[in-house]
Formats: structure tokens, sequence, C-alpha cells
């Protein structure tokens, strides 16, 4: 079995509920190593529930999650926290910590959980705020920046131990056409120069075509059509033809 | 017909009755639930205390934005206890001819009770109002979710820190304004009383028993250890943006405030069944 072809994430049959509202009903997703996977879905479908489950910050009331070859839905807190370093998450609304300079947003998870020296973990922050175009940036305030520059010290942060997966919820949502592209490059730098499995969550077609190795789309709380982007704009199902050519 | 008509009756109350009933169970079982996450943060707070990483630097930097930024609405609010209870006392108990021994009431009162009490309110409205406003604010824009996805405890990192902190503090705050409260007395017992400052400390150090300041430094104590896991718990819990950390705030401050005069009940009572 080459690299490409194993799975490092899958779900199994989850079925998640708030309050009544049955969200997830019998998901089932396999993501390989190393790939884009992106998940299409109109806004409440459950994609933003199942990057969470993912991170075990919420858990499924029925099926199997496995990350990495272990189960993850009846583990204890100390071993989920253990196993959130692998994954890199960036957050819909970007979620910095707004009561922390840049440089320590950065540097969270590296303060953390690494053995590096002060010196060590500012050549870090200074390298990944480069990565994403905001070198000199480092002591300014959360508030100081705009919704783009917020996004990109996002990814800076969630990059900064070096995941092996990154989660991205709807990462260009709200952002001007310009931004968007920008972090669809950044998604796409990150995958190339870095070799991470990605998983990216968004309604946005463009955006989703412009970063996918493959594409899921969720509906009804489970996967009803996966494949190459290809594959997905010649799906002859009615509600991914719709969600695709946009209602008549 | 009359008779269906009464069953028809007797069944519309029934269900009436059981909707009540059923709203009840409901509530009831939010209140367990919410016992049940209360108690689970309180155990936590204090397990996490003694388990790696330690947080040092951030229960020094809560020590100083709990401890010494509350200093001056402390000293404030001792420092006027003090005075308006030996100017109050003062001229009533000068009727019968006990005036001399306004040092003895200010002191007693002060340290068994109202330093502990006025104090730990204090708190729980500067601090504790903080605590669930900070941490409320970070879980409805994700930021406690984003903690925890880079791999932090975020009870560990925010709770535990907060909890010894305060409970550190809150007794040392309480020993400052019981000792600010007392020389309020001594300011208003040498200038408008016509009491001696010697005298006045005589009276002070003769009342005051060991069980007083042992009662003075458990009351602080167990304060603490609530307004922390309060607020913590309603910060965690906040939900519906701006609005709803503003309602957990508020509603922080309130289960404080009625806990404290609660707990402060049990413990005098069981002092002075001990002593």
């Amino acid at each position: 079995m080459n690299k490409k072809q194993r799975y490092i994430i899958e779900f199994q049959d989850v079925h998640k509920s708030f309050d009544g509202n049955h969200v997830l009903r019998g998901l089932c997703l396999s993501i390989y190593e190393g790939e884009t996977l992106v998940i299409l879905g109109r806004s409440g479908c459950g994609k933003s529930v199942t990057l969470k489950i993912l991170l075990g910050l919420i858990y499924p009331d029925d099926g199997q999650v496995f990350v990495d070859g272990e189960e993850i839905t009846q583990i204890p807190e100390k071993r989920m926290l253990s196993i959130r370093q692998k994954f890199g998450m960036l957050f819909q609304g970007s979620a910095l910590f707004d009561s922390m300079k840049v440089k320590d947003n950065v540097a969270f998870a590296l303060h953390e959980h690494s053995k590096m020296s002060e010196k060590e973990i500012m050549a870090v922050v200074k390298r990944n705020l480069e990565f994403v175009d905001l070198a000199g940036t480092e002591e300014l305030m959360p508030s100081e920046l705009s919704g783009g520059m917020r996004k990109r010290v996002a990814l800076a942060r969630a990059m900064a131990y070096q995941p092996k997966i990154m989660l991205y919820d709807e990462p260009t949502t709200g952002l001007d056409p310009i931004t968007a592209t920008t972090i669809n490059a950044l998604i796409r730098k990150t995958q190339r120069e870095l070799g991470v499995t990605s998983i990216v969550v968004t309604h946005e077609l463009e955006s989703g075509f412009s970063v996918a190795n493959r594409v899921a789309v969720i509906s009804e709380g489970k996967i009803i059509e996966i494949g190459s982007i290809d594959e997905i704009k010649n799906s002859q199902n009615e509600f991914v033809k719709t969600f695709i050519a946009g209602p008549k | 017909m009359n008779h269906f008509l009464t069953w028809f009756a007797r069944l519309g109350i029934l269900s009436q009755n059981l909707d009540i009933l059923k709203k009840q169970l409901e509530a009831f079982k939010k209140f367990l639930i919410h016992l049940h996450g209360f108690s689970e943060l309180f155990g936590h707070s204090i397990v996490y205390l003694f388990t790696r990483p330690f947080y040092l630097r951030d229960i020094l930097v809560q020590m100083h934005s709990i401890g010494v930024r509350s200093l001056v609405i402390v000293l404030l609010t001792a420092g006027f206890t003090g005075l308006v209870m030996a100017l109050q006392s003062g001229y009533e108990m000068a009727v019968y001819g006990a005036k001399m021994y306004v040092g003895t009431l200010v002191s007693v009162s002060l340290v068994r009770e109202l330093g502990p009490v006025l104090i730990s309110l204090v708190v729980a409205g500067r601090v504790g109002a903080g605590i669930t406003a900070e941490i409320g604010s970070m879980t409805v824009t994700e930021q406690i979710d984003a903690m925890r996805a880079l791999g932090t405890n975020p009870v560990k990192k925010l709770a535990s820190t907060r909890f010894i902190a305060i409970t550190i503090m809150l007794p040392v705050l309480t020993i400052i304004g019981d000792a600010t409260g007392i020389l309020g007395g001594l300011v208003i017992s040498v200038s408008s009383l016509g009491i001696s400052a010697p005298f006045y400390w005589m009276t002070v150090f003769r009342a005051l028993t060991l069980n007083d300041f042992l009662a003075g430094l458990i009351k602080p104590f167990v304060f603490a250890m609530t307004i922390s896991t309060v607020s913590c718990y309603m910060g965690f819990t906040a939900t519906g943006g701006t609005k709803g950390v503003g309602e957990a705030t508020t509603r922080s401050v309130v289960v404080s405030s009625i806990l404290i005069f609660f707990l402060d009940f049990l413990i005098t009572k069981f002092i002075l069944s001990v002593s």
C-alpha cells in the first residue's frame, strides 16, 4: 500500500443530534493521507460539526471515528489532547486569542507543548508569519488586523506545531474575492510545501474546487457524492447538480 | 352527556398538570446538569493544580490582577465600613455608657463577619464578573475551542490558575481589609469619641480570640473557591453571543453573592457549634 492509499481519517456511520435536530445521519467518509478533501454543502448541513467531531470538541451520539488508526470517540480527554496535536484548525471566525499579541497567538502551541527555547520559538513565529505574508506583524494585537489578516495569522498559528492534518472551516467565507484568492493560494501552498492532509469545509464552490484533490458533497447529514472535481461536476445526483448549477 | 363532559374536563386538568410536571422535571434535570458541571469543574480545578504543566506565570499574573488590582476598592470598602461602624456604634453605645468598647465591637464584627463577607462580595463583583466576561467571550468566539484544538486543556489553563490565585489572594485581601477597618474605627474613636489610641488597641486585642481569626480566614478561603468556580463555570457555559455573555456575567455575580451569604451562615453555625 503506498502512502496516498492509506486512510488517515475514517468516519463510520456517525450520528449527531442537537436538541432533537438530527444533523449527522450516518456519515461515512474516508480520507487518504496527504490529500486535500473538500466537503461541500449548504449552510447548517453538518460540515462544521464533522470537523468538531474529528477534533473531539463534540462527541457523536453513535458511530466511530478513526484518526491514524485510533478510534477517538471513546477515549478520555487527556488522550484526546495529545491526538489534537496532530491537527491544525483554521476556525471560521479565526478564533485568535484577542488578549494576546500576534506573536503569542502563533507561538501558543509551541509555548504549551514544545521544549524549544524562546529564541527558537520566535524564529518559528517569524518563519510562519513570513509564510503567510505577514512579516513584521508580531507585536500587533488581533483587534488591529483586518479579516483576511486574522485568517492568515490563524493559519500561521495552526501550522506552528507542524500538524499532520489541517482542518479549514469555511476559510474564505466573508472575505473579499482578492483576499479569498490569497487564502486559497495559502491552502495550496501549505499542502504543497508541508505535505499535510487537508480537509476544507465550505459552501463556496469556486474556493472548494480551487484547492481540492477530491470533493465530497454532504446533504441531510450524509455524504451523497464523493470523487474528483470532474466527477462531481458531471454528477447525475439531482442535489449535486442543483448545488453546482444553482437554483433555476 | 354531563358524565362525558366531566370526564373530558378532568382529562384536560390532568393533561395541564402533566405539562406542569413535565416542565418542573425539565427544570430539575437542568439544575442537576448544572450541579454536575459545577462539581466537575470544582474537582478538576483542584486536581489540575497537582498535574503538569503548572502555569506558574499565569498564576502570578492572575494573583496580580485579582489581588493587587483589587486593593484600592478593598481598602476603601473596609476603611469606610470601619469609620461608619465606629461612628454609629459610638453614639449608640454612649447612651448606655459603653462607648469605650467601640474597639471591641468594630474588631469582632469586622474580623468574624463583615470583613470576609464584604470583601468577598466586592471581589465577586469586580473579579468574578471579569472572569465570567473574559471566559464567556472566549467561549462564544470559539477561542476556547481553538485552545482545545491546539492541545491545551482550557480548564487547567484558565480555571485552575484563577482558582488558586483567588484562593490565595482573597484571604490576604481580607486580612488587609480587616486591619484597614479597625484602623478606620481607631480614627473615629480618637477624633470623635474621645477614646485614646492605647485604650482602643487594648479593647481590640482583648476582644479577639483565636477562633475569630480562624473563622475570619476560613470564610474567605471557602468564598474564594466558590467565586472562582461559579465565575469560570458561567463563562464556560455562556451561549448566545455578547448578550449571552452579559447575562452570564450578571448570573455569575448573583449566584456568587447568594452562595457567599448561604455559606457564611453555614460556616458561622458550624464554628459556633464547635466552639
